[in-house]
């Protein structure tokens, strides 16, 4: 009976020549599996923790992105307001979802829960995102004559991570005033180099849309030509790609783009 | 701790020092030494990795196959570095920023490595842990040292605290930007590895391609 003890099978096993087939399988896949629980426990242990920090460089983001935004301190004195009011969008159907409190809403938690979102069609889904939630904030500030900014969480694929950025819209919902990236994971030193401020300011004072509505906005090779064109970066062209391809969806349809319908309209 | 076990702790301090004599880990003592915070920051993470990496390494060392051995040493090792990247991010998330992939390379240092095929593969486990706290202290003795050097002439500063007055604040120290630049941690550790090998004549190499004087060559 003693052979089927595990002790007894674990002394066995230990004692079997270094170089047979099963110790070599054995050890492997102890230290494998090992290894595996000790990052798992670890990184799922300290996510909260770290989530804590991200929050916080993002709103700091959002924050020195409206710093950086030409004129909009003095809107914000004149109007005295304090910070942008924030409400939640339906996406679909392009209406303020007044139920909601922004403050309570989790906007990441939507992004993968299949209760909150809606799978795309793969030729939609240009932004590599595969689903999309049904709601997501929209930050707005209001000024003396109107409308003046429109701040719009977007999200996408890159060349090897997701991309997270603020797209700040001019009261015209159609000249971009501002792009900040506040989380990827692209390549250091090449991908990583669209978080770069000098590139980030060319997006300043773009128009996303033709006349017509059509959404023209891309990044080229090499220099800009037209408004709605932004300069690539050598050696990050997918990494730029999707920045483009993010603000592209986001503006579009199945983005953000039947609420900036209304709100020019003048709903709300 | 006798006195054998204490020269594992002590002799990779300066005279086996991993950066100075056997000359690893040189890329990210370039990298991180341009202010001390990161500097320590990297040495502690590396210290830390390498001791709990020889001291595993060396605990299983008889029942690793030797044709799986290098595999499961980097798998060991990565995942320490994963483990000591995210306690970063959780806990010193702004240095962690600072430091980006330079602590998720400590991976591909050839310290950690090579102390663990060298001295942890064939040592107990007592040996193997001072092995690798002493190799990581002796990076980290130089990774500071040239750090101090670096972050004083390029930003007047220690720690991030102002130490002399600087020339744009109306005093008269003029940071030199090269200091900021990896090229003079090559020259700092460099002149390091002059001043200890003058001190300790032992540790020069003999010259493998020496340049021959003309009589020797025949003539012409």
């Amino acid at each position: 009976m003693s052979d089927f003890s595990p002790t007894s099978w674990w002394r066995r096993f230990l004692a079997l020549p270094n170089e047979s087939r099963t110790k070599t399988l054995g050890v492997a896949f102890i230290v494998a599996l090992v290894a595996a629980t000790t990052v798992s426990v670890t990184s799922v242990m300290l996510k909260p923790r770290q989530q804590v920090h991200i929050d916080a460089a993002r709103e700091a983001k959002l924050a020195a992105m409206i710093a950086t935004l030409p004129g909009l301190a003095d809107i914000m004195r004149e109007t005295g307001a304090e910070t942008l009011e924030a409400v939640i969008v339906d996406l679909q159907t392009g209406q303020i979802d007044g139920t909601l409190e922004a403050a309570e809403f989790d906007f990441l938690a939507a992004q993968t829960d299949p209760l909150q979102a809606t799978a795309l069609l793969p030729e939609a889904d240009i932004a590599g995102i595969r689903q999309r939630p049904n709601l997501a904030p929209v930050y707005l500030l209001q000024g003396s004559d109107g409308l003046a900014l429109v701040v719009l969480p977007v999200y996408g694929k890159g060349y090897q991570s997701t991309i997270r950025a603020y797209l700040a819209l001019e009261g015209n919902l159609n000249t971009i005033a501002g792009l900040s990236i506040y989380e990827q994971g692209e390549t250091p030193g090449l991908g990583s180099r669209i978080t770069d401020p000098a590139w980030l300011g060319l997006w300043s004072d773009k128009e996303a849309a033709d006349a017509q509505g059509e959404i023209t906005i891309t990044v080229v090779r090499g220099a800009a030509a037209t408004s709605s064109e932004v300069d690539g970066i050598t050696g990050a062209t997918r990494s730029a790609t999707g920045v483009a391809n993010l603000v592209r969806f986001w503006m579009g349809p199945q983005g953000y783009g039947p609420f900036l319908t209304r709100l020019k309209a003048g709903e709300f | 701790m006798n006195r054998a076990n204490l020269k594992h702790l002590t002799s990779p301090l300066i005279d086996n020092n991993p950066i100075t004599l056997q000359m690893l880990g040189v890329c990210s003592a370039l990298a991180v030494t341009t202010a001390l915070d990161t500097a320590l920051t990297m040495s502690l993470a590396l210290i830390a990795v390498l001791t709990v990496a020889s001291t595993a390494i060396s605990l299983i060392r008889r029942h690793l196959p030797s044709s799986i051995r290098l595999v499961i040493q980097i798998t060991i090792i990565a995942s320490l570095v994963i483990v000591t990247d995210q306690l970063l991010r959780a806990f010193a998330f702004e240095i962690s920023q600072r430091l980006s992939v330079f602590v998720g390379l400590i991976v591909t240092n050839c310290i950690v490595l090579g102390r663990a095929e060298t001295f942890a593969m064939r040592n107990p486990v007592w040996p193997s842990f001072l092995d690798g706290l002493g190799n990581g202290l002796g990076y980290g003795l130089i990774l500071m040292l040239v750090a101090t050097i670096r972050e004083l002439l390029g930003s007047g500063s220690l720690f991030g605290m102002n130490v002399v007055p600087l020339a744009s604040e109306g005093g008269w120290f003029q940071p030199l930007g090269f200091m900021l630049l990896a090229p003079s941690a090559f020259i700092i550790i460099g002149l390091l590895i002059w001043i200890i090998r003058t001190r300790r004549p032992t540790q020069v190499e003999a010259d493998e391609y020496p340049i021959l004087s003309r009589r020797l060559r025949g003539g012409s």
